[in-house]
């Protein structure tokens, strides 16, 4: 098995920057969302007005 | 649950029943390559890596041409999303090239043309990240960038044709020329749609995403005039 080292750092480095990529999109959507909530309680906000 | 949401879920347990798939197939059904063993294995991520990367600079070209002549949000949005995992992908491409290189080849990296056209492509598509980004107000960002994403798309065709216009390091491309038989033939196939599906699945999610935030830009634009 000479080698293996390297093939497992291959597939390690291709499996962490996948959910690396996931992780990434998914901070994004929780962003997005506070974002949304907040425009929706301003317009709010502004109806009552 | 709604019909995307349904979909949604579909793709991402074909995409996680095709990945265990195509792990078992690498790992226990291909068999040890006889000139450089187990290192070969490599090969079966690094091609439908390096595939998942072209057809993702093949839909940003796409997209940025349909953009620029209908200048609609989605395609830009697809452009945009499509060209981030490209971008993924391609870094991928440059991190397991040298990873199998350094035990075949004794070096990490060598300037021949196949890896330097890669490196250029990665170059190039960075570049449509950082335009969209810099380019200040939304729309010329937008344009710019389906600019840069038509005109890079050169790079692709000639990343895939160099081991057959110079002579290279880099082996060349054995899988159409019948160089690759039966279970060496079927494990790629497998890994092949199995980073596809993953190449779908990322970019629907990152297109959505960037539709969003495209909607909330405009909204609060909306709100300050």
């Amino acid at each position: 098995m000479e080698n293996l080292g390297y093939l497992l750092a291959a597939f390690a480095v291709i499996w962490a920057a996948v959910f690396g990529y996931v992780l990434f999109m998914q901070r994004k959507q929780h962003r997005l969302e506070r974002e949304i909530d907040l425009l929706r309680e301003s317009l709010d906000k502004s109806r009552e007005k | 649950m709604n019909r995307k949401k349904l979909r949604d879920r579909l793709l991402l347990a074909l995409t996680f029943a095709l990945m265990m798939a195509a792990l078992a197939t690498v790992f226990l059904y291909a068999p040890t390559e006889k000139h450089t063993g187990v290192i070969q294995r490599i090969f079966y991520f690094h091609v439908p890596v390096a595939w998942v990367a072209f057809l993702a600079y093949f839909i940003t070209f796409i997209g940025s041409i349909l953009y620029l002549s209908k200048r609609k949000a989605r395609w830009d949005a697809l452009a945009a999303a499509s060209a981030e995992v490209g971008v993924l992908f391609t870094t991928l491409v440059l991190i397991t090239g040298p990873i199998w290189a350094r035990p075949v080849w004794g070096i990490w990296w060598t300037w021949d043309a196949r890896l330097t056209t890669s490196l250029v492509l990665w170059l190039i598509y960075i570049a449509y990240l950082l335009v969209r980004r810099f380019a200040g107000e939304p729309g010329r960002g937008a344009r710019l960038a389906a600019v840069v994403g038509i005109a890079g798309f050169i790079d692709v065709p000639l990343v895939f044709i160099t081991v057959n216009l110079w002579r290279t390091q880099h082996p060349t491309t054995i899988i159409f020329e019948g160089g690759l038989t039966g279970s060496m033939l079927v494990t790629l196939l497998v890994c092949l749609v199995a980073f596809t599906l993953l190449y779908i699945l990322l970019v629907r999610q990152a297109t959505g995403l960037k539709m969003l935030e495209t909607e909330i830009k405009n909204i609060k634009r909306m709100r300050e005039e």
